[in-house]
């Protein structure tokens, strides 16, 4: 089931709602607060949430419990490179978050990764960067030492 | 609209030149429209991953949104050729 174009009547549903969004996981700080229904305002968070952490990824579910086959592979991707510091948002818990990162990106699905900021891409790009080795490097240029160079280092 | 993979394939080989396309339609593995596509094309020569999954994305925006999953592999004709000597 795609929801691609719900958000008009999903908006005008839960306009009175001020949303508190935060990460699913990693950390438990709570974003400021939004008004759902401006999807401006939403592109403007956007901006600034995937700039607030070094690592950030748009999931269905949370890391603990993925509820998709390509979130969970993203975020088990992740946690082979050891990285559990990052922000997850859980697009589930909201739908107009759920096409605004769509429409943020240009890109079609779920999940989404951004790091340092900038978009990635989906979950077939993480496993190819995962695999070619583009990911341990990528993570080195933001700090963070990739737990497989560790795990490479013990088994030789 | 009915998304089938035909129909996929015959777009991507019109509108992004592929030379070689499979598609493989995983909506039984999914419950819900998915398919896998492999794209060969000369047009992702020096194109990093991220822009030639655009292109293809790009290419389906009207099928997309009737498709739940979807995964994809872009390669050059020349990727190709390796990935098949091996």
């Amino acid at each position: 089931m795609n929801c691609l174009f719900r958000s008009t009547a999903r908006c005008l549903r839960s306009g009175l709602a001020v949303n508190q969004l935060r990460p699913a996981g990693g950390r438990s700080w709570v974003a400021s607060a939004r008004l759902l229904c401006s999807a401006a305002n939403l592109q403007k968070d956007l901006g600034e949430m995937v700039k607030k952490d070094k690592v950030v990824v748009f999931i269905k579910g949370t890391p603990a419990q993925p509820m998709c086959g390509f979130s969970n592979a993203v975020v088990q991707i992740l946690r082979m490179h050891g990285v559990d510091d990052y922000a997850a948002y859980n697009v589930l818990e909201d739908q107009d978050l759920r096409q605004g990162v769509k429409e943020f990106s240009n890109w079609p699905t779920i999940p989404q990764v951004y790091l340092d900021g900038e978009f990635v891409g989906g979950c077939d790009i993480l496993l190819q960067m995962h695999q070619n080795g583009d990911l341990v490097e990528e993570l080195k240029k933001l700090g963070i030492r990739s737990a497989l160079l560790d795990a490479e280092g013990e088994s030789k | 609209m009915t998304v089938t993979a035909e129909h996929i394939r015959e777009k991507l080989t019109k509108d992004l030149g592929a030379v070689h396309v499979d598609v493989e339609d995983t909506t039984n593995n999914r419950c819900t429209t998915s398919f896998k596509v492999l794209v060969v094309s000369p047009q992702f020569q020096g194109k990093p991953l991220l822009q030639r999954h655009r292109m293809v994305n790009t290419c389906l925006a009207e099928e997309m949104k009737e498709i739940h999953a979807f995964e994809q592999k872009t390669l050059t004709p020349e990727q190709w050729d390796k990935q098949n000597a091996q």
